[in-house]
């Protein structure tokens, strides 16, 4: 394999896991404060597919990245309005998320399946310009890639150097004893969801704006369930979800490549590598990752009358 | 006379709580059609045409509401796959994919002993649906079981394998001479009998068979109770006696075992044939149904009519006015959040 195939599959695994790393850190977030979101593929597509008319409308992909933002932490406060104040069950409301996100993102997006938009503009990465064009195409990156990897240190370090990280790590770990420290619970677990809930709207505005520039009906294609499975493989941890995020999407452009290079195996089962890798390096890390994970996880906060 | 209506009023099945919240109910989810339709009518839909095809595509006539059936049968055969395991709490979220490799296990029956008569080619294939279904649910059950990995991540990520090996089987292997993404249509001794000239099949007796049986379970025998003890504290229930690791296993795969039925019953009764990613979240649907319903059996059915009626209707609403299928989602999702935000639906709900 030549250096150049190396060097295309570390670049692709980069822009594809980027848009996963986003939703990933979401997700952390809101389950480190005790709520679990099977939703995220419905508000990715939702804030996808209105970052993407917003840019394709405006003409501006820095209005179609606030746009999925938003529509990311809007989303996510309606999956908040039905888990913590309506007290409803987190893994049913956050399929309901879903099919509504199938429903709300193929509507937004209906004159816009195969529009044309202007990407964000990308940059070659500090110190490259000097190689050649084949080697500086691949890495010229857009600035949501350049800012990836501080998010997720600036949200570990929210998470576990700040008092309201403390608060909220506390919520995920026992509401109750939170609240008789003089937390609010449910305050926190919005901000949480809202936070979340407008990185996974980053996520999907990279996807559709800066990766794929396009907008399909289920174009995140289960990237939603894979962040919830990638939250659980990084141990509830930030700086974890990058090594994870990457090594995923690093497998993914492995396949993809196998598949071009004409390797004589059915593209179906090479499709299968990335998912089942997951689950080896799961069995090869043994059975600790049930202590990590917050011990009030999925339950309902029935309140403090 | 206002003594009689004084009567009425105090008769148990119209006590006034009751009555209030089944006005609420209709009031709210009256008020989510009317999003709907104010939705419809911003994108240049006109809704009260949409309604009203709606309707008579599936209260309009026999066909119609068999159609409601139709669309009802695999939803609840997917509801009990989720329902079971979650007796002693484990979340089955791999529903969709053991739904396709059951789906690929009957089908591989039925391509391969076309001879066979009905009478065993069929109870083949559902045991075989079984077997497919019941093994990719063993993996994450076994997995658990051992405290190594939890089964939702598992089945998460083996949701996204299934269907691939799937189209690998069928792609590669099985295809018709026409299409590369179907299989040939199956004998007709390999297809699940229907009833009354319309598309409701075998499978929907099936399903309620296996939810009054789920019911019986649960209720009257002792691997009901010590599920109901290892669904409320694993702990004490193993200190207790109750194989723990077992009965994980056990459940799980007869979760699964459930699924592969579902995938099977699409394959044999609904299309006649296997098709790459047939189910279209099925398997979701399910899972979902089942939570709504907390895992009571009638809550189960009466939330699988309700969503299979919109998604019925949402067929026609695709076909006369020129909407993505996958609008009426939002349809759904109002009622489903509407039933979602009133806890307490369902008496037996469980809290967590």
């Amino acid at each position: 394999m030549s250096l150049l195939a190396i060097l295309g599959v570390i670049s692709s695994a980069i822009f594809s896991g980027t848009s996963l790393l986003y939703t990933t850190l979401g997700e952390v977030i809101g389950e480190r404060s005790g709520i679990v979101n099977l939703g995220l593929e419905g508000i990715l597509l939702v804030s996808a597919s209105f970052g993407f008319a917003v840019t394709k409308t405006t003409g501006s992909p820095y209005l179609g990245i606030l746009a999925s933002v938003l529509a990311g932490g809007l989303m996510n406060m309606v999956f908040g309005y039905l888990v913590v104040t309506r007290r409803a069950n987190q893994l049913a409301s956050g399929l309901a998320v879903m099919f509504f996100g199938y429903g709300l993102s193929a509507l937004i997006g209906k004159s816009f399946v195969g529009a044309k938009i202007n990407p964000l503009p990308r940059y070659v990465l500090p110190g490259l310009s000097g190689l050649p064009l084949v080697y500086t195409s691949l890495f010229k990156f857009d600035f949501l890639i350049f800012l990836v990897v501080p998010v997720a240190v600036l949200i570990w370090w929210l998470l576990y150097r700040t008092r309201w990280g403390l608060g909220l790590r506390a919520v995920g770990e026992n509401a109750d004893t939170a609240f008789a420290s003089g937390r609010n619970p449910q305050r926190i677990r919005y901000q949480a969801l809202l936070l979340g809930g407008m990185l996974a709207g980053l996520g999907a505005a990279h996807l559709a704006i800066a990766y794929t520039m396009d907008w399909s009906e289920y174009m995140t294609a289960g990237r939603g369930f894979i962040a919830v499975a990638l939250v659980i493989f990084s141990k509830w941890d930030p700086l974890r979800a990058i090594a994870g995020s990457l090594l995923f999407s690093a497998a993914v452009a492995f396949q993809l490549l196998l598949q071009s290079s004409g390797v004589q195996v059915s593209p179906f089962l090479l499709n299968t590598i990335p998912y089942l890798l997951t689950i080896l390096v799961l069995i090869a890390w043994g059975g600790n990752r049930k202590q990590a994970a917050p011990a009030s996880l999925g339950r309902v906060y029935a309140g403090s009358e | 006379m206002s003594k009689v209506i004084e009567k009425v009023l105090h008769f148990p099945s119209l006590r006034q709580k009751s009555l209030n919240t089944a006005t609420r109910y209709f009031l709210m989810i009256l008020f989510a059609f009317l999003i709907f339709g104010l939705i419809l009518f911003v994108s240049g839909k006109d809704p009260i045409q949409s309604y009203k095809d709606m309707f008579r595509a599936t209260f309009g006539s026999a066909y119609g509401f068999s159609e409601v059936i139709v669309a009802m049968t695999p939803m609840l055969i997917t509801a009990i796959a989720v329902a079971i395991p979650a007796r002693i709490g484990l979340i089955n979220v791999g529903v969709e994919g053991q739904l396709y490799i059951g789906a690929l296990f009957a089908t591989w029956g039925a391509l391969t002993f076309p001879n066979l008569p009905a009478w065993i080619l069929l109870p083949g294939m559902v045991f075989l649906g079984m077997i497919g279904g019941g093994l990719w649910a063993f993996i994450p059950g076994f997995l658990k079981s051992i405290g190594l990995v939890n089964e939702t991540i598992t089945s998460l990520l083996l949701n996204s394998v299934a269907p691939s090996i799937n189209s690998f089987f069928i792609f590669g292997f099985w295809h018709s001479a026409r299409d590369t993404n179907i299989t040939p249509n199956f004998v007709s001794a390999a297809r699940l009998p229907t009833f009354f000239g319309t598309r409701v099949d075998l499978s929907f007796i099936f399903a309620l068979g296996l939810l009054m049986l789920f019911w019986l379970f649960m209720k009257y025998t002792r691997w009901g109770l010590e599920m109901r003890a290892i669904g409320g504290n694993p702990q004490a229930a193993r200190r207790n006696g109750i194989p723990l690791q077992l009965y994980i296993v056990i459940i799980m795969v007869i979760g699964g075992g459930m699924a592969g039925l579902a995938g099977m019953s699409q394959a044999s009764g609904y299309y006649g044939l296997l098709l790459a990613n047939f189910s279209n979240g099925l398997g979701f649907m399910g899972f979902l149904i089942c939570w709504l319903a907390g895992g009571n059996p009638l809550g189960i059915l009466l939330i699988a009519f309700v969503v299979a009626v919109i998604t019925t209707g949402g067929n026609l609403l695709q076909l006369t006015q020129g909407l993505p299928y996958a609008v009426i989602n939002i349809l759904l999702a109002f009622t489903l959040f509407i039933v979602l935000a009133r806890p307490t639906l369902f008496s037996n709900r469980k809290k967590s």
